[in-house]
């Protein structure tokens, strides 16, 4: 089992999101993380998926979602050729005793705080998933009160766009 | 031109050529059943929506068409799923038309009200719910287009009421737009070409043919590849009547059931050429012993199937007809080019396979009648002229097994999914679809009567079926797995004899009906029921509750563990386990 991340081109149309969503649980995947908004074209968006799988079911699972009717393209984002992020707003327990000591860690990881009260801080923070989990194991002996992650987001390397790319099912001679 | 929702939905499908709907209306659906009456679609009424939807399946597997059916919204559309699973599993091109609660009326529990495409969506290759009339052209035109081409099944198109209520200007769309859907239909050449050379060296090759074959229509191709090469061929239950039983290399059904021929080319040979077909677990048995010496050919339209169950030498994707054909002609180059291998050995051990180890069954005169007796005399009775479709179950099996089947599309089952109650509805929409032919349902009891209920409409409609029931009293099947498998610990599965009395209940639906416990019996009985056209023919066929579907691989299995069965000596049994070839 190794993570994978794959960019889903498709049609914003209703029900898109249960479509694939359920194919995943219907065929036995489970999804890490799944992020999904619109596109520089209207009428398309763009899902980006985290599988754990291993490889010969990850090809399963992309051609299966190449059935759907409104899946446009599909392609598998390789970690070292692409740029991945993730945003994630944490609140930390923060007293005026701890509370500088949690700015000085966040301001490490170029983490922003956007939200203080007298016994809290709230911080964003963005970065690869590597990075945004070495600061919440940093900051989990704080004591971690909420947590909201987007889920990672991914593009490739480059100048092409997915769309410029052909699929990743029929780029295989068949 | 100004219309309502419902007259463009009826227009719509008029202008897919559709000639006829299995459907039953309601309150959701109610405005499209007005502009029916004046439409050149012959709408059938059915008593029950499953039974619309086997219809329109049983209509697609004999004609090749899309089948129709239409049903209204909650419980009508709900009705459908069962259909619709089944057309999905066995790739039945398919077109269903719900209606839907009112748009504004949506998501808050309205009488009537289903999630249909949320409940749907697992079981159709497609669907909509449309919530724009002037959708409606474009929603049907895309339904039949996906349901017919690429790997075909099932689509569902659903239209809330105000949608069907509203008006507007028709206009009949000039293209789909579909840029996410376009399968693949043309092989590559280089692997077609790496086919035919593992082909062309095998020297135990064996055609493995699927469901496929028939719904690309590729028939006549296959014969051509299989005669040229001299591979025996073995047919799916999905495929039966893709290939002639009476074709020397024909060896028959590979699988659980199926002819120990097949079952046992399969586990000796060097090469499968898969063709349309999906190495289900029916056939494979335990799939890290199935095959084991093959290399594989695999070619589908589908990519997800292939690799999906056992892993492809030769991958191929398209139109299997395609692929068939320019197979033959690629490995005709090839033994032109580097001569052809010596398969004369492999044809022998394999028909003498299949004539030491047929299917077995003993009629004793006098003794309880068999259901394999009366398949047979079925089949030699028609001489094969006939469409039969079966339920599923021993029934199933017995059919599949003891019908000779020469032609294309004379064969109507439930497959994948294993659907109860399918061959009655099916085998009335295979009627309206091939109205010249003798359609038979071959069928269980307990299948019988979970949708005996469409007698009432072949009666009403005028479609004259004939439905043989080998009835055995008992879940037959279950039975046979609890008498095998549970230590003969029956549980649930006495239906008995007398109830319903099937002649009876076929006479209440306006069919004839027949009675038959005594093998000298059944000849004269099958002629009256195939004398009789002019109405539907139910003849309750009292068989032996005892008899079981041999040989038998038990599920999860290897098929090298393949059981002949009682008919066969300990001597026989040992012989066919280590497939022994005698050397004349």
């Amino acid at each position: 089992m190794s993570t994978h991340t794959i960019s889903v081109l498709v049609e914003d149309r209703p029900g898109v999101l249960a479509r694939i969503s359920g194919l995943f649980s219907r065929r036995g995947f489970n999804i890490d993380s799944l992020a999904v908004g619109p596109t520089e074209d209207p009428g398309r968006s763009r899902m980006t998926i985290v599988v754990d799988c291993a490889e010969r079911p990850l090809e399963q699972v992309t051609k299966q979602l190449n059935k759907l009717v409104h899946v446009l393209k599909i392609v598998e984002l390789e970690p070292d050729r692409s740029v991945e992020r993730e945003l994630v707003l944490v609140k930390v327990k923060a007293d005026p005793s701890v509370r500088y000591q949690i700015i000085e860690l966040a301001e490490m990881f170029r983490a922003k705080i956007v939200d203080v009260g007298p016994d809290a801080l709230s911080i964003e923070a963005t970065g690869s998933p590597a990075k945004v989990q070495a600061m919440l194991e940093l900051l989990d002996p704080y004591g971690i009160r909420e947590l909201a992650r987007t889920g990672r987001v991914a593009l490739a390397r480059g100048g092409k766009g997915i769309a410029d790319k052909p699929l990743r099912v029929a780029a295989r001679p068949a | 031109m100004k219309v309502t929702g419902a007259q463009s939905l009826i227009r719509s499908l008029e202008a897919c050529d559709v000639d006829v709907v299995f459907g039953l209306p309601g309150g959701a659906i109610l405005p499209a059943y007005d502009p029916i009456r004046e439409s050149s679609v012959r709408h059938i009424l059915v008593r029950h929506e499953q039974g619309a939807g086997h219809a329109a399946e049983g209509y697609a597997w004999a004609t090749g068409k899309v089948g129709v059916c239409m049903a209204t919204s909650g419980p009508g559309a709900t009705n459908l799923v069962t259909a619709l699973c089944d057309a999905y599993m066995d790739s039945v091109p398919l077109v269903a038309i719900t209606g839907q609660v009112p748009s504004w009326a949506i998501g808050s529990d309205a009488f009537q009200e289903a999630d249909t495409t949320g409940i749907t969506m697992p079981v159709t290759k497609h669907n909509e719910l449309v919530l724009d009339i002037d959708r409606i052209p474009g929603a049907i035109a895309e339904a039949f287009h996906i349901a017919a081409s690429g790997r075909p099944g099932p689509v569902l198109v659903d239209v809330p009421k105000d949608i069907l209520q509203a008006t507007t200007e028709w206009a009949w769309p000039a293209t789909n737009e579909l840029p996410g859907y376009r399968p693949v239909t043309r092989p590559n050449g280089k692997r077609v070409r790496e086919a035919a050379a593992l082909l062309r060296a095998a020297r135990r090759p064996v055609l493995y043919v699927g469901g496929g074959v028939t719904k690309a229509g590729a028939e006549a191709a296959l014969r051509e590849l299989a005669e040229a090469s001299g591979a025996p061929v073995t047919t799916t239950l999905m495929a039966r009547g893709a290939f002639p039983d009476s074709h020397p290399l024909a060896l028959g059904m590979p699988g659980m059931h199926g002819n120990y021929a097949a079952v046992a080319a399969l586990q000796e040979a060097d090469l499968l050429v898969a063709l349309g077909a999906r190495f289900d677990d029916r056939v494979t048995g335990n799939l890290a012993t199935f095959a084991p010496k093959a290399r594989i050919v695999h070619a589908d339209i589908d990519p997800a199937e292939i690799g999906k169950n056992r892993v492809a030498d030769v991958p191929i994707v398209g139109d299997v007809k395609l692929v068939t054909e320019e197979l033959a002609a690629a490995y005709k180059a090839a033994v032109t080019a580097d001569g052809a291998a010596d398969t004369e050995a492999w044809q022998r051990a394999t028909a003498q396979w299949k004539q030491r180890f047929p299917f077995r069954y003993d009629q004793q005169d006098g003794g309880p009648l068999k259901p394999q007796h009366v398949v047979e005399r079925v089949s030699a009775l028609t001489g094969g002229e006939a469409v039969v479709v079966a339920g599923v179950g021993q029934h199933q099996m017995y059919a599949a097994q003891h019908f000779r089947f020469d032609r294309p599309r004379s064969w109507i089952n439930s497959g994948g999914l294993g659907t109860m109650g399918f061959a009655v509805p099916a085998a009335m929409g295979a009627k309206v679809g091939r109205p010249d032919e003798l359609v038979v349902a071959i069928d269980g009891d307990g299948c019988f009567q979970m949708t005996a209920q469409e007698l009432a409409t072949c009666t009403t409609e005028r479609i004259p079926i004939k439905v043989f029931i080998l009835n055995n009293g008992h879940l037959g099947m279950v039975r046979q797995w609890q008498e095998l498998f549970y230590d003969e610990r029956y549980s649930e599965v006495h239906l008995g004899f007398e109830c319903p009395d099937y002649v009876k209940l076929a006479e209440a639906y306006g069919a004839l009906g027949l009675r038959c416990d005594r093998a000298e019996d059944v000849d004269a009985t099958l002629e009256k029921a195939l004398a009789t056209d002019d109405q539907s023919v139910v003849v309750d066929f009292r068989v032996d509750t005892h008899e079981g579907v041999f040989p038998m691989v038990p599920a999860g299995r290897p098929n090298d563990e393949i059981i002949l069965g009682p008919e066969f000596s300990p001597e026989e049994q040992a012989a066919a386990t280590r497939r022994e070839v005698r050397t004349q």
